[in-house]
């Protein structure tokens, strides 16, 4: 959302429906009958075309394209930066959630709109920002376009919010009495953010580095004017299944669509997974 | 709950560090590139401005993108207080993955959306692709399929908004406005929108800043052909790619702006009990 998908202050926990409501009348029937046609033409038939297409070829071609050596490239460097990527978030994104919760101080406002920025910045927008403090007229005198640290740098800014806005609704509702009590019993700082604070944040931060690892991994936007897409060395799976449509390969294209399909599936059951746990353990 | 005071007033060396570094992370990686594009487009004065919006192409792109984001942000209005309606309100089977359904153009590339769309709606191979044709509906290459991508993408916000605000005003006030007699659309009408109101307006916020924005799959699905089917997004690409820069840089601004503006607008309005 890649977008401002998160709501600042509210736990993606509580988001879901848990509890069962009414049964279905006349009128909302018709209604969900007419949703679910419009969600199935707009998203699941299309999605559910790619996986056919990938298959439809069998295995053997499926497995050629995916494995093609450029294209095994470009899915190890998005993967591999990737999670490289969410280990930084998770460290940064819980130190900039802990500064907005907790710390105060002139211009904390300010900082709040920018961890938003990246949300609502279009990609190529994005790209063009990175690029005119990183690129060839840096004032920082860092030139780092079309080369592998730009994919880094460029994941980095898309999937800042995601860590920091999943961690800070949870950091917030935390009860401070029992780090008062630890505190005072003679735990040190640090004890007390490693035996109380980490434990109730870990799931929110998991939370966050999935949504975060699938932001990265299906970028696409942010790296056309950054990145250079040098084959074998700056090209990502995105810009890879693009060159396969532009080239009228759509049965390669869907066979690389669908690796990040799964990867995205596998995360959406992660993040249901850990969304249960909390609304369990809350 | 986050009212207490923010802090003790006693605070460590680290916490200072920690607020040190936050600072200059955000600063290096936000603020000082999204300054720079701001600086280099009036690096010349207006020129860059004025030269964007004396081409009538760009003119054009425009005011397409804007179109496409208001059909985009109806729809999914509409589609999301429904479908948030039907999962708070009402019990069916496969609500749970349903609802982990829709979260799924969050996390999907969009180049990947792109692709999916000209599978299905492509005029040459697509599967409904030629029939649509046949009947003169073209999609993919043109504006309905701009249309499709950029509801697809934008497609959670307004549900991940509003399902939360349903879920907390409970439904005994609808209950009782049916148990007085009022029908299904009065109920909603008078009772469930003013209730989540702020919501909506949230979600249509986001769900606009996305829908301006969105690149890679209306790159596929557009065509891309000047002064047709090229929106915003695609400009600032191509005046890059033609060192326009000051194009670039004029298109990406008048963009950066209208995001910008729609992140302050919803941090204005957003309530601040929670924080």
């Amino acid at each position: 959302m890649t977008s401002t998908a998160l709501s600042p202050d509210r736990p993606a926990t509580s988001r879901r429906p848990v509890r069962t409501g009414r049964p279905l009348t006349r009128v909302s029937g018709l209604g969900f009958g007419v949703a679910m046609m419009w969600f199935s033409l707009l998203v699941l038939i299309p999605l559910a075309a790619v996986v056919v297409t990938a298959s439809a070829g069998g295995w053997s071609t499926f497995w050629q394209a995916v494995t093609n050596e450029q294209t095994a490239a470009a899915i190890e460097l998005t993967v591999g930066t990737a999670f490289a990527v969410t280990l930084v978030n998770i460290v940064m994104g819980t130190m900039i959630a802990w500064v907005l919760v907790r710390d105060r101080f002139f211009g904390k406002r300010a900082l709040e709109i920018l961890i938003d920025v990246p949300f609502a910045l279009p990609t190529i927008v994005a790209g063009l920002v990175l690029l005119s403090l990183y690129g060839r007229n840096s004032p920082l005198g860092v030139d780092i376009a079309n080369t592998r640290p730009a994919v880094f740098l460029a994941f980095l800014f898309v999937t800042l919010p995601f860590v920091v806005r999943t961690v800070q609704p949870v950091l917030a509702e935390l009860e401070r009495d029992v780090e008062e009590a630890a505190m005072s019993l003679g735990a040190s700082r640090f004890t007390v953010f490693r035996r109380i604070i980490l434990p109730s944040l870990t799931p929110a931060i998991a939370a966050g580095a999935a949504l975060s690892f699938a932001r990265g991994v299906s970028e696409y936007g942010s790296l056309v004017l950054l990145s250079g897409n040098l084959p074998m060395k700056t090209e990502v799976t995105s810009v890879r299944i693009l060159s396969s449509i532009e080239n009228d390969n759509l049965d390669s294209a869907a066979a690389v669509a669908t690796i990040l399909l799964l990867i995205s599936f596998v995360v959406i059951v992660l993040l249901d997974v850990i969304q249960r746990r909390m609304v369990r353990r809350g | 709950m986050a009212s207490h005071p923010a802090t003790r007033t006693r605070r460590g060396p680290v916490a200072y560090l920690v607020r040190l570094l936050v600072i200059v992370y955000l600063f290096l990686l936000v603020a000082w590139p999204v300054y720079l594009v701001g600086k280099n487009t009036f690096a010349d004065g207006m020129d860059n401005i004025n030269g964007i919006l004396e081409d009538p192409d760009i003119v054009h792109a425009i005011s397409l993108t804007v179109q496409v984001a208001i059909i985009a942000v109806i729809i999914n209005t509409l589609f999301g207080v429904g479908i948030s309606l039907l999962l708070v309100r009402y019990d069916f089977r496969g609500k749970r993955l349903l609802s982990a359904m829709l979260d799924m153009p969050l996390s999907v590339s969009p180049i990947v959306v792109g692709l999916a769309l000209v599978l299905v709606y492509g005029g040459r191979t697509g599967w409904f692709g030629p029939a649509l044709e046949g009947m003169g509906f073209q999609v993919i290459f043109a504006t309905p399929g701009i249309v499709l991508a950029t509801v697809f993408v934008a497609l959670p916000l307004v549900i991940r908004e509003v399902v939360p605000v349903l879920e907390e005003v409970g439904e005994e006030q609808e209950q009782a406005a049916r148990s007085l007699g009022a029908n299904a659309w009065q109920t909603f009408r008078r009772i469930t929108l003013p209730s989540i109101k702020w919501g909506v307006v949230y979600g249509v916020v986001l769900s606009l800043a996305r829908s301006l924005g969105e690149f890679g799959a209306v790159k596929v699905v557009s065509g891309n052909v000047l002064g047709e089917t090229r929106t915003a997004t695609l400009v600032v690409e191509e005046k890059y790619l033609n060192f326009d820069k000051g194009g670039a840089y004029a298109t990406a601004f008048l963009l950066a702006l209208v995001a910008v503006a729609c992140i302050i607008i919803v941090s204005v309005i957003r309530p601040k009990e929670d924080r």
